[in-house]
């Protein structure tokens, strides 16, 4: 079942022509990956889906129902991991639930004591470590009654050992709750990890240069990017990558 | 408390020392009382004329009470307004900036002339000088709200309403604190002028003859009440604000 299409979509700011024609369906519980040379248009294409833009041509449509410019039909979680400094752990996870409506704090408890975070749970966010923040804004963003979640480089703020751990923690989590991820990153490694389907940009006006089903069954763990498959796999992504860069 | 005391003893020792230097040089160089009174004359009739002048400080502290309590629920309605209206407050807030320019010494008496003698004046000047400090802490506050967490709620879905009640208010608060403890010192004074056009009791009454009969001593005695009220109004707003933003105090305290 297609939870998001988003058809022919083109934007441009002025004479900045920065989405031409894009094409993307994403199925249920599947989790797809955006790379792309920086400024071609991930972050817009999140505000479009997250309907603060609007597209000037095509439809973003969610379960057969087009959301051009509607805000609160989607999940996310930012780059930085924005808690509200005044609300303790417990109560910025629940921010996502409360924003549409009823909150479940028995549930958030439960997530945030499996995520390592139990003794946290009134703790305010100043209290934590990069990573266990990254770890709160996610379950935040899960949390959320949305069905499709849009991670915007989520991890790309931490260090290199935080980072892997994360990734870890998001595999395993994915395993469990099968949400619907639209990922955008700079990482082919992680993105080869993480998802099921990766899509490249090309360089503006952005369209997709090539879509790529990953080839690695799951459950995938941290040994995976040390075989030869990955490393081929990896080497053949960063070419079509290093295509579109050299072009800016 | 304890850290209060530990921190608190500086300035009062040097606030000590400057006593005793008035009392000193008023004594070496013989000043008449009428014209530079010495500490200990003023101490002593603040605690003799006890009786005689606490009717007009607790008269100042309601007045004071009251038009702050107002002024600062008018400075936070007009940064509501303002800030919920783009279009009011590019119209509106350069002229809130004018009204701060209107000596409040001559508009006092103009108030007297159209309300009368009542409170209702009074309460106006107050409200006058008490609710910009507020008005612009908190539209600066709203404004300043860290851009990523605006990002974020707008993403997740947070209406214009939700965006000001969970977000852009709390984040102005520690901001809206400081405005508030601005405007509370200024409440005191703007009640004393105040009284000083045109009041039966007050502060203000006592200075205005107490001065007219060269009663210097207590002129000193109304201002240093003026001043230990002022600084009781402002303690009382940092206890609050203690307790309404604790998780900003608990932070910079981690820092
Ligand atoms: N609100 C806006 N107004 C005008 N131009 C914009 C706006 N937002 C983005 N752009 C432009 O659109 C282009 C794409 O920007 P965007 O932030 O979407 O890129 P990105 O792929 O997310 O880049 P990065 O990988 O560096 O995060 C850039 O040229 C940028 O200048
Ligand atoms: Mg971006």
């Amino acid at each position: 079942m297609t939870v998001l299409s988003l058809t022919n979509l083109s934007k441009r700011f002025g004479s900045n022509h920065v989405l031409d024609g894009l094409e993307l369906h994403i199925k249920k519980s599947e989790f797809v990956s955006i790379l792309g040379p920086s400024g071609s248009g991930k972050s817009t294409l999140f505000h479009m889906i997250g309907g603060l833009l609007t597209p000037d041509e095509g439809t973003i449509a969610l379960n057969e129902e087009k959301i051009n410019g509607i805000t609160g039909k989607i999940s996310y979680m930012p780059q930085s991991p924005s808690l509200l400094p005044w609300r303790s752990i417990l109560d910025n996870t629940l921010l996502g639930q409360e924003l549409q409506g009823k909150t479940d704090e028995s549930r958030a408890k439960e997530m945030l004591k499996v995520a390592g975070l139990g003794e946290y749970l009134n703790a305010y966010p100043h209290e934590l470590s990069g990573g266990m923040k990254q770890r709160a804004a996610f379950i935040r963003a899960l949390l959320s009654p949305q069905e499709l979640m849009l991670l915007d480089e989520p991890f790309s703020a931490l260090d290199e050992l935080t980072r892997s751990d994360m990734q870890q923690w998001l595999l395993q989590i994915w395993e469990k709750h099968k949400p619907t991820i639209l990922f955008v990153t700079h990482n082919i490694e992680e993105a080869i990890l993480l998802s099921d389907r990766i899509v490249i940009l090309s360089h503006r006006p952005a369209k997709i240069k090539e879509e790529v089903i990953v080839p690695f069954s799951r459950p995938r763990n941290e040994q995976l990017p040390l075989s030869e498959e990955f490393i081929h796999f990896r080497q053949k992504l960063h070419k079509l990558l290093q295509e579109e860069n050299k072009q800016s | 408390m304890n850290t209060a005391l530990k921190k608190g003893w500086r300035p009062i020792l040097v606030l000590l020392l400057l006593f005793l230097l008035w009392e000193g040089i008023v004594r070496f160089i013989e000043a008449p009382s009428w014209l530079v009174p010495a500490p200990s004359l003023i101490f002593q009739e603040a605690y003799n004329g006890w009786s005689q002048f606490a009717p007009h400080l607790l008269s100042t502290t309601s007045l004071s009470l009251y038009g702050f309590a107002i002024g600062a629920a008018v400075g936070l309605a007009a940064a509501f307004c303002l800030h919920m209206l783009p279009f009011v407050r590019e119209s509106v807030y350069p002229l809130l900036i004018l009204s701060q320019n209107v000596p409040v010494i001559v508009l006092a008496p103009l108030l007297v002339i159209w309300f009368g003698f009542g409170i209702l004046p009074k309460v106006i000047v107050i409200t006058l000088v008490c609710f910009f400090p507020i008005t612009v802490a908190a539209l600066d506050g709203f404004k300043q709200t860290p851009a990523d967490l605006k990002h974020y709620m707008k993403m997740a879905g947070a209406t214009k309403q939700q965006l000001f009640w969970k977000l852009e208010l709390p984040a102005a608060l520690p901001g809206i604190f400081s405005g508030i403890k601005i405007s509370a010192t200024y409440s005191v004074m703007g009640a004393v002028i105040s009284e000083w056009v045109g009041a039966r009791m007050g502060v203000g009454v006592y200075m205005t003859l107490a001065s007219s009969s060269f009663r210097s001593d207590r002129v000193f005695v109304a201002i240093f009440a003026i001043m230990i009220l002022s600084l009781l109004f402002f303690l009382l707003i940092k206890l609050l604000e203690k307790l309404m933003v604790r998780w900003k105090w608990k932070e910079d305290k981690a820092k």
